[in-house]
């Protein structure tokens, strides 16, 4: 009984703040756009029948009309991508060089990666904003430097938002990495050592595959979010950088459109569940690995 | 005993009910001169809640999923029609807004296409949408015959290509660069229908590579500093534009025209939602706001027109004295109104404009 009741909270919140939500969502996107408060119909207040029987796929059938949500689901997917490679690239290393410094630094080190979210993270993507302009920081610092002759073009365009992506996502992929390399034996390294391999060899061989499951951890948190990300492609990107946030935006505020926004926010999900699913697995294998 | 307690209870909720009176407003950014605000509530002793929005889209978006908690909003009028039609307001009571007679009726004439009878709304500014113009640079660049006050200046291409380096910003605002486009390719502003939205569609299309941005505020800035040439905006925007470089005195003069060809002219009205939590206090709000006195102050601050023809032996010089801001019934009979947009058409609109900007 006690058992069944620890169980039942985290199915409980589950189905509160995510099952209950998606079902709302999934039949606003069968509905039909109406001039109305709320802005669509049919509603329960019609009546159970009428309500179920004029409900369809229409909303769907739409979006395969147009190649706007296809060339944004792709643009997403790829710029997510892009960007968690990013990611790793700058928050290997970070993590490493945190593993390997004294133990007494560690907290500090700790502490400083996690300090920017003391910020509201609005405000740290408005500062890039100052930073990558044309008059900004970046651009004043390169020209006194002499490295270059006019002003880069920065932000308003995709650049911009893989920066201001890697930039905010950066400690989700460092935390993970840590702890992998943190609880990896150093015995291991000289032994790879002592058998012939060279530092690098030993890197290579040992510490990436052992590290593996913080990189996958980490990737995932990085990769998820950044697919549907709206804030930063909103703010540092250009009218060039098709985002899928950005398209449900414009769906549910200049087109009014309820149904058809559900209907992208329920395919978005229902591309982000592979990459859920796959993380449950690595996770749940990683758990029994250590079991 | 018992009696009296209850009573007194009675009493405390219903004092406390009255102590609490507030009124909630929600309009646009940088629109009221905030000592206006404070005056209300030293008037009425109502507090004052004043929230503000920067797009049309967001305040129908919360209109519309309805429980805002507003007691005043201030759409413009192409996106009141519908909301009147979704039933997010209340009807007017006349009958508590002594201060109606103030209005004018030049403009409650045209604001009746969007709210019949006038029955749901008050004017409180209305504007133009048209061209801002940093003279110097562009007749340097353009020659002193520069057609500064032309549609030709930001629609023919080749007038843009000379003016890209220096910059020209464009509203992100579909529903205000569309009619422009119409306009300057020979169509009725108000055309809906494919074709000619087409047509509309190739003309911004042909000067999409000399735009340096579509945005709907940060060109006031650009244009005052000197970092644009042209801008196509609101009005007043480009007049607070104009008087923040000359407040600089940094060389930079800008001027404000609405097209020869024919320029829109908008209307921003106030309302009541219908589950408006304090109706009451809303009319005492909409009463205050009409009272000459008060809207000439706004619009002395916001170089705004307004719907109030008392509040005019009010107003500034600067202000009644611009045709820019007040224009004159020559240039009245160059503006043109626009209808709203039915739901299909909105769509078609979004992603053409969706198109023009990112080319998909």
């Amino acid at each position: 009984m006690q058992r069944f009741a620890l169980i039942a909270i985290p199915y409980a919140w589950l189905l509160a703040l995510f099952l209950i939500p998606f079902v709302i969502v999934f039949k606003i996107s069968l509905s039909d756009i109406a001039l109305a408060i709320p802005p669509y119909t049919p509603t329960l207040s019609d009546g159970v029948g009428p309500f179920f029987s004029a409900l369809d796929f229409e909303n769907f059938a739409f979006l395969a009309s147009d190649d706007l949500y296809w060339k944004a689901y792709v643009s997403s997917l790829r710029i997510a991508a892009i960007s968690t490679i990013l990611t790793l690239l700058v928050g290997y290393p970070i993590a490493y060089a945190m593993a390997h410094a004294p133990e007494e630094w560690r907290p500090t080190l700790m502490m400083l990666v996690i300090l920017p979210f003391w910020t509201s993270f609005l405000i740290r993507v408005y500062a890039w904003m100052g930073i990558l302009s044309q008059e900004g920081f970046l651009n004043q610092f390169l020209l006194w430097a002499g490295l270059i002759d006019a002003p880069l073009t920065i932000l308003n365009t995709t650049t911009a938002v893989y920066i201001g992506i890697v930039y905010t996502y950066v400690p989700f992929m460092i935390l993970p990495i840590f702890a992998a390399l943190d609880r990896l034996d150093g015995s291991l390294i000289e032994a790879a050592e002592d058998l012939g391999c060279s530092r690098l060899q030993a890197f290579w061989l040992v510490t990436i595959p052992l590290s593996k499951n913080g990189i996958i951890a980490g990737s995932f948190l990085v990769f998820i979010p950044a697919l549907g990300e709206f804030v930063i492609p909103s703010l540092l990107g250009g009218s060039g950088t098709l985002m899928i946030g950005k398209v449900l935006w414009e769906e549910f505020f200049n087109n009014r459109d309820w149904p058809v926004a559900s209907a992208v926010a329920v395919i978005l999900l229902l591309i982000l569940i592979i990459p859920i699913v796959l993380f449950q697995r690595n996770q749940q294998r990683q758990a029994e690995e250590e079991a | 005993m018992k009696k009296l307690m209850l009573s007194s209870a009675a009493l405390a909720l219903c004092t406390t009910a009255t102590f609490a009176d507030e009124v909630r407003v929600y309009n646009w950014s940088d629109y009221i001169d905030e000592a206006l605000l404070e005056k209300f509530e030293a008037e009425t002793g109502i507090d004052l809640i004043y929230d503000v929005f920067d797009s049309n889209e967001v305040l129908e978006t919360k209109l519309l999923a309805g429980g805002s908690g507003y007691d005043v909003v201030v759409p413009t009028g192409t996106f009141l029609a519908r909301q009147i039609q979704a039933g997010v307001f209340q009807p007017l009571d006349k009958s508590k807004l002594p201060n109606i007679g103030n209005m004018w009726d030049v403009i409650e004439e045209r604001t009746k296409q969007y709210d019949p009878d006038n029955g749901y709304s008050i004017n409180y500014m209305w504007g133009t949408t048209g061209l801002g113009v940093n003279v110097g640079k562009v007749q340097e660049i353009l020659g002193a015959d520069a057609p500064i006050a032309s549609l030709g200046l930001i629609f023919d291409p080749g007038n843009m290509e000379k003016l890209a380096a220096c910059g020209v910003h464009f509203l992100d605002a579909p529903t205000e660069m569309i009619p422009a486009a119409l306009t300057y390719v020979g169509e009725d502003p108000d055309a809906k229908d494919a074709e000619a939205l087409e047509k509309a569609e190739a003309a911004l299309t042909a000067v999409r590579p000399y735009i340096q941005k579509f945005h709907s505020s940060e060109y006031i800035n650009a244009l005052a500093n000197g970092d644009i040439c042209v801008a196509f905006g609101w009005s007043g925007d480009i007049l607070q534009a104009r008087d923040r470089a000359a407040e600089a005195e940094n060389g930079v003069e800008i001027a404000y025209s609405a097209p020869n060809e024919g320029a829109l002219m908008w209307f921003d009205q106030m309302a009541i939602p219908a589950d408006a939590p304090n109706p009451e206090a809303a009319h005492t709000f909409l009463n205050f706001i009409m009272d000459a006195q008060n809207m000439a102050d706004a619009s002395n601050y916001v170089y705004y027109a307004n719907g109030n023809a008392a509040s005019k032996e009010f107003l500034v010089e600067d202000v009644i004295g611009d045709t820019a801001i007040y224009p004159d019934e020559a240039a009245l009979q160059n503006l043109y109104t626009v209808t709203t947009w039915g739901p299909r058409e909105q769509r078609t609109l979004t992603r053409t404009w969706t198109r023009i900007k990112s080319g998909t």
